[in-house]
């Protein structure tokens, strides 16, 4: 390529990279300064003196319960991800490797279900998680999880159709059931697909703000999101200082799991638009 | 599909089912029995304490008088036809930007990807900081621009003989109070999905690895400038990738909720009141189960219109190889 329009592409990128990354250096800026160099104009990048202390203050705010809020919303992510995995893999193992009269209309629903949001839904289950007493426990959070994910259904139903028919037809003549086949055939071989759901719906559970806003009603409870929110409508919005301090811890962990998980992450989202 | 005449194989279909088993429960479940309620309550009175009472079709009647069901029903499609557009041809220029061949490419990936990983939530709240109308960094970065800009238009207007008034407003040009000011609420919401591009950018960087090269030095050797390359080969193969994005971001935005509760509260006025955040107003602050759910039903009928349009021109644009 030229250097001319490579200098021009550098150029555009350059200016978005400060564009995208802008925000997360202010606000890690403001969230070691002090209130009174916070408000302060002109604004300076540059924090004098650093004050850590903000992030002692947050984490020893009684409206704010760091460990228990990470707890929590770590506690629901991960089973989230692992009913995802676990049942997504096994409905989409039958829907695309065993014959049964009606499994075209069960996938056909889980294509349409795609198509409607959780806020159409959020009044029945609502109604339906009060009747069996969950509401205010995390149940609602990850428990339908254990029942399908349309989505994940729909992904590894894409990856278990290039599986080739012999290797499932080799083992049955070996005397493997469905389930074994399930289990040592295809869990194994299709890793890096399950790797993708576990994190999409881990990730999904952690940054979710609605379901947790619905359904969590004791502050014990509550997810980093929700108690962000909490926090931020307590202290009024004015110290944006320790609010940006309370950010940065919200934010660390996910952050964090991209950068050890980043090649599954760009697969799966790629995947996810090609199919 | 199994030829029609073959009998079942019991054994088979018992097993086939038991394996679908927790989706068939699941679908049950969580899907068609709050779908048949959710259609049942459209249609009652109900505040959850009391057993629902049939009104008929009352809560359509009146939502169709409520000025602030029209308004978030507007808010949300001024919102979705303007941030729509834009975001998807920001993507494709970044994907296009991203997919340049650079030794500082997957720096600049990460970077641009990056705002997608940080909850709702916090995203609004460091954006709430950044539009502040007193001590705010964008605020601050626009004074300058503004004031010499204002100042070159004040000189002009007098210069064309324009209202002293006029001339005074254009040379106090002041950024405007972000969230304070309807327009701008709006508008600095619309910006703000513009920095959650970065799940779409990868679809189409995804999607643009899969466009043949030769393709590309075809349209050179016929002397197609890079401008020309891109209209002619880059957007047309990437059109199935644009429709897919394009479905994504009409059940999307729809749905969008976290950003405007946590950094306007529907505010100024109901200004960024949008569909999903009145929807749960009705539903769980007032507890007015019926008018909640006949917005649900409403807005099903709505993303389903708005999709079959998308899939009937998609004839017309859509290219698959």
């Amino acid at each position: 390529m030229k250097l001319r329009s490579r200098l021009l592409v550098h150029f555009c990128l350059l200016l978005a990279a400060v564009a995208y990354l802008g925000p997360f250096l202010w606000m890690i800026s403001t969230s070691l300064k002090k209130e009174s160099q916070a408000v302060q104009m002109p604004p300076q990048w540059i924090p004098h003196p650093l004050e850590l202390h903000n992030y002692a203050r947050v984490f020893n705010s009684p409206a704010f319960d760091m460990s228990l809020y990470a707890r929590n919303t770590l506690i629901i992510a991960l089973l989230a991800a692992l009913g995802s995995v676990l049942s997504s893999s096994l409905v989409a193992y039958s829907l695309a490797k065993m014959q049964w009269r009606g499994r075209n209309v069960v996938f056909g629903i889980a294509l349409a279900s795609m198509m409607i949001p959780f806020p159409v839904l959020m009044v029945p289950l609502y109604r339906i998680f009060r009747q069996v007493g969950w509401i205010g426990t995390n149940l609602p959070l990850w428990l339908p999880a254990f029942f399908g994910v349309p989505f994940f259904i729909f992904l590894l139903r894409q990856f278990y159709l290039t599986i080739p028919k012999e290797l499932s037809e080799a083992a049955v003549m070996d005397g493997c059931t469905h389930f074994g086949i399930w289990w040592r055939i295809m869990l194994p071989l299709t890793r890096p697909a399950l790797a993708v759901v576990g994190l999409f719906s881990f990730m999904a559970a952690w940054n979710n703000f609605l379901g947790p806003l619905v359904y969590l009603t004791h502050q014990s409870t509550f997810t980093l999101p929700l108690a962000l929110q909490f926090y931020q409508s307590r202290s009024g919005g004015t110290t944006y200082n320790l609010l940006m301090a309370a950010s940065v811890i919200v934010i660390t962990p996910i952050l964090i799991l991209f950068f050890l998980a980043q090649k599954t992450f760009v697969r799966g989202i790629a995947t996810t638009g090609l199919k | 599909m199994m030829p029609r005449k073959a009998p079942i194989n019991w054994r088979g279909q018992l097993l086939g089912m038991l394996f679908a088993g927790p989706y068939l429960v699941g679908a049950l479940v969580f899907l068609l029995l709050p779908l048949a309620m959710s259609l049942y309550y459209s249609f009652c009175n109900y505040n959850m304490l009391q057993p629902p009472l049939w009104v008929g079709w009352m809560n359509y009647r009146h939502l169709l008088h409520d000025h602030v069901f029209w308004r978030s029903l507007v808010n949300t499609l001024i919102y979705a036809a303007i941030s729509l557009p834009f975001t998807l041809s920001l993507s494709v220029l970044l994907a296009v930007l991203l997919n340049t061949p650079l030794k500082s490419q997957a720096l600049y990936r990460t970077i641009i990807f990056l705002p997608c990983l940080v909850p709702m939530v916090a995203s609004a709240l460091i954006w709430q900081w950044l539009l502040n109308s007193d001590v705010g960094l964008i605020d601050y970065a626009l004074r300058g621009p503004l004031h010499l800009a204002g100042g070159v238009l004040a000189g002009l207007a007098r210069l064309f003989g324009a209202a002293s008034s006029t001339v005074l407003t254009l040379r106090n040009l002041q950024p405007p109070v972000w969230l304070g000011e309807p327009r701008w609420a709006m508008t600095a919401i619309i910006l703000m999905s513009f920095w959650g591009v970065g799940q779409t950018v990868v679809i189409f960087l995804a999607g643009l690895q899969d466009i043949p090269k030769d393709l590309y030095e075809a349209a050179e050797m016929d002397g197609i400038g890079a401008v020309g390359r891109f209209f002619h080969v880059t957007l047309p193969m990437l059109s199935p990738v644009i429709f897919f994005n394009l479905i994504m971001g009409i059940i999307g935005s729809w749905q969008i909720f976290d950003v405007p509760y946590v950094m306007t509260n529907g505010g100024p006025g109901r200004s960024t009141t949008f569909y999903t955040m009145y929807l749960f107003d009705n539903a769980f602050t007032n507890l007015r189960m019926g008018p909640a759910s006949a917005m649900a039903w409403i807005q099903l009928l709505i993303i389903l219109f708005f999709t079959a349009i998308a899939f009937i021109t998609a004839k017309k644009w859509v290219h698959y190889a």
